[in-house]
């Protein structure tokens, strides 16, 4: 079976450890996050990890199963990229000369949709969000005008198809 | 709820009634009904033994030698009884020493609480004395952990820990609790926790699923059972009987399967795995159906998934959705309880025979006994074989003790040679393979069945894993029986250098003390046995025993272990020799 990019949505309780508890199942299979985010999800309450791996279908179901047998997790997800809405956001400093001598670089600016968070008197702040394709192209056209400082977010993602979290929170609700 | 609150409230006229973190422990494990506990004191959970003391007219604590004896004696303790088994421990090194069990009770779905004591809340991270990270270094090996900083959580948490521990598939659950949580006063009341919203125990089962199931043994000509601890774990021995007797269909067990079905059944066709029987191996290449209840396709049980039941079509019932095709895909996954799910079974399957089916089964049977068997139970050479001491017990005991094995070639002999009755009777460290277990585990498992025989058939190396624990029998005056099986050798392993390693038999042999002595200095009744002329006599005389005996076999020190599905072979390439 062939490796592929899936993103693996987990949808938990808010609770101290749970994040080692899910890392430790990568870690035990030999396998790299290749990007992980933790947030709020749309249920009051509810977090929602969004992680990214590298793998082959069979191992992300596997993980899949395992992460949601832990008993804080209410439901895990995996979809490939086509399944997706999916953004990350990248920072870059630059040196502040260079906005205003090189040309080049308010064309990079126009061209890809970039933000310009703030500009003080030695440097400027750049924030771009998108795929990381389009990120990696910035740094790219960036790169020879030298970047002082660069970070990029985890990825974050949404589904096209429907998540059933609230009804099966109301489920248990009902249940009790 | 538990009603301490209330009755301390009646004696005090109405005040309000505090009590300390630790007494609240105390109250949890009682309204558990966990009124014997394993542990070992030190100074982070000494607020919960001075408790214990007060309470020790209500609940009984066994101190131990060693912490690992702790969570072994709760683990036999469990497995017999089907009870939550509890093991205390203090901070640092009590509480690290609980990993290896913690680690067996989660690979054996074992339901285990375990409760550490730890640093004061504003100690911790500061690296204090004998402070360590169990709860990093458990969250590998547990099915969930927690550490209890604030007295107050500890009824709710605790509560939680028991559900868990017991609910859906079984495991271990550790609760570490600070020190200034025993110290500090609360108003307590208990409730029992009866559901987790993230967490689904037992997926209810789906009926089209077991339809579909149905129809597939119905029509299948070789259909083959293999049974796991699922079946033990949920209570559905008479539902698998009854299937196994309505369907002719021959039956194998797994290790942890083992005493779920009474071994002498005509059905019952022995044990899949690599050291397992020749027919039942062999012959999961050759049936066309393959109905898994509640086992896990360990590799020990599977050898290469390559070439594994790759003819049949693979029906799989399992409480747990993350097993359902880990290692083998199945063509039909019912989920659920065992015994639910085998109930709605039942009458939609239809009566057959499966006569010559089942006769193959026979032969196969026939073959194994011929090569192996008969020289492993009845004996013409010289030297004492590990089956015939096996077979010994069986007599002696009628087929009515417990048999708790430690990890190696006595293990697989126990395994493949001890009979059962009734379920719950087979004791042993299947899926961690952890030397040292029997011991500790046995006096757990006499002190859940009182009434019962029960018998550690132990090597000599796992012997001295947890030897200590003789100081825990004598101490308690618990009358287990103890057999270790001296080979002089690191028996498995060697037996693996013999054959794959060109007998180099690197630090596998060893120099072993005088065992009989040992058990002489703990007070317990020791013989050693070297002759045949001796054994027969002298296993009656032990089970006869109203007090804890030991008794040392000297075996043959070469014997291998057959028959043998080589690490990484196909299980229908098992080795009769």
């Amino acid at each position: 079976m062939k490796k592929q990019w899936f993103t693996i949505s987990v949808y938990s309780e808010n609770n101290v450890g749970l994040l080692n508890r899910i890392s430790g199942i990568f870690l035990k299979r030999h396998i790299n996050i290749e990007s992980l985010n933790v947030s709020k999800s749309e249920i009051e309450g509810v977090s929602k990890f969004t992680i990214v791996v590298n793998t082959t279908e069979k191992w992300t179901r596997n993980i899949v199963g395992q992460i949601e047998k832990q008993i804080e997790v209410i439901k895990a997800y995996y979809h490939t990229d086509d399944e997706t809405i999916y953004q990350e956001s990248a920072l870059f400093k630059i040196s502040s000369d260079l906005l205003f001598d090189e040309r080049q670089i308010q064309n990079i600016i126009k061209d890809s949709a970039a933000q310009i968070v703030t500009v003080a008197r030695d440097f400027f702040v750049l924030a771009k969000s998108g795929r990381r394709n389009e990120i990696d192209e910035m740094h790219d056209q960036l790169k020879p005008f030298g970047i002082m400082q660069f970070v990029r977010s985890g990825r974050i993602a949404v589904t096209k198809s429907e998540m059933r979290i609230s009804a099966l929170l109301n489920e248990f609700y009902q249940d009790k | 709820m538990e009603t301490v609150k209330e009755k301390k409230t009646e004696t005090a006229k109405k005040a309000i009634i505090k009590i300390s973190g630790a007494e609240a422990i105390i109250h949890c494990l009682l309204a558990e009904g966990a009124d014997l506990i394993y542990g070992y004191p030190g100074g982070a959970i000494m607020p919960v033994y001075d408790e214990l003391y007060k309470f020790q007219d209500r609940l009984t604590h066994i101190l131990t030698r060693h912490e690992q004896g702790a969570t072994h004696a709760a683990q036999g303790f469990a497995r017999v009884t089907g009870k939550v088994g509890v093991a205390m421990a203090t901070s640092g090194p009590g509480a690290t020493n609980l990993v290896t069990g913690l680690a067996d009770a989660q690979i054996d779905s074992t339901p285990m609480v375990c409760i550490t004591g730890q640093v004061a809340r504003h100690l911790l991270g500061s690296d204090a004395f004998q402070e360590t990270d169990i709860i990093g270094i458990s969250t590998p090996v547990t099915k969930w952990n927690y550490q209890i900083t604030r007295a107050s959580e500890i009824p709710e948490i605790m509560a939680k820990a028991f559900y868990i521990a017991r609910s859906g598939r079984p495991g271990p659950v550790l609760v570490d609790i600070t020190k200034n949580a025993q110290i500090d006063e609360f108003e307590f009341s208990y409730e029992k926790c009866t559901g987790v919203r993230s967490y689904n125990p037992v997926p209810k089962p789906d009926l089209k699923a077991i339809e579909a199931a149905a129809a597939l043994i119905n029509t299948a000509k070789k259909p083959y059972i293999v049974f796991g601890q699922g079946v033990i774990l949920g209570e559905a021995e008479a539902q698998l009987k009854a299937l196994v007797e309505k369907t002719g269909i021959p039956a194998a067990w797994t290790i942890l399967g083992l005493s779920a079905m009474d071994t002498d059944h005509p059905l019952n066709v022995g044990m899949v795995g690599m050291h397992g029987n020749y027919g039942p191996n062999v012959l999961t290449n050759e049936c066309d159906l393959l109905i898994a209840i509640g086992m896990r396709f360990d590799d020990r049980v599977t050898g290469s998934l390559d070439t594994y039941a790759k003819q049949a079509k693979v029906i799989h019932f399992e409480i747990d959705p993350a097993e359902i095709n880990k290692n083998v895909e199945a063509d039909v996954a019912v989920l659920g309880n065992s015994r639910e799910t085998l109930e709605l079974l039942l009458p939609l399957v239809n009566e057959n025979k499966h006569e010559a089916w089942h006769n193959e089964f026979k032969k196969k049977y026939q073959e194994e006994f011929d090569v192996v068997i008969k020289n492993d139970i009845h004996p013409t050479k010289e030297g004492l074989t590990m089956g015939e001491v096996i077979e010994e017990i069986n007599i002696a005991s009628g087929q009515k003790a417990i048999i708790v094995s430690d990890v190696g070639q006595h293990q697989m002999i126990a395994c493949r040679y001890a009979k059962f009755k009734q379920s719950k009777s087979n004791v042993t460290s299947g899926g961690l393979g952890t030397m040292g277990f029997a011991l500790p585990a046995a006096i757990g498992a006499k002190m859940g069945a009182m009434d019962r025989e029960v018998v550690a058939i132990i090597g000599d190396g796992g012997y001295q894993m947890t030897i200590q624990e003789l100081g825990t029998i004598f101490q308690n005056k618990t009358p287990v029986k103890i057999v270790v099986l001296n080979n002089e050798h690191l028996g498995m392993v060697r037996q693996w250098q013999e054959l794959f390693f060109d007998r180099r038999y690197a630090s596998t042999v060893m120099t072993n003390p005088d065992f009989v002595k040992i058990a002489e200095g703990y007070h317990i009744k020791a013989k050693k046995v070297s002759q045949r002329s001796e054994l027969k006599a002298t296993i009656a005389e032990m089970i006869a025993s109203k007090d804890a005996y030991f008794l040392e076999v000297s075996v043959e020190q070469e014997d291998n272990v057959f028959p043998m599905v080589p690490s990484g072979a196909s299980v229908s390439d098992i080795r009769l020799k």
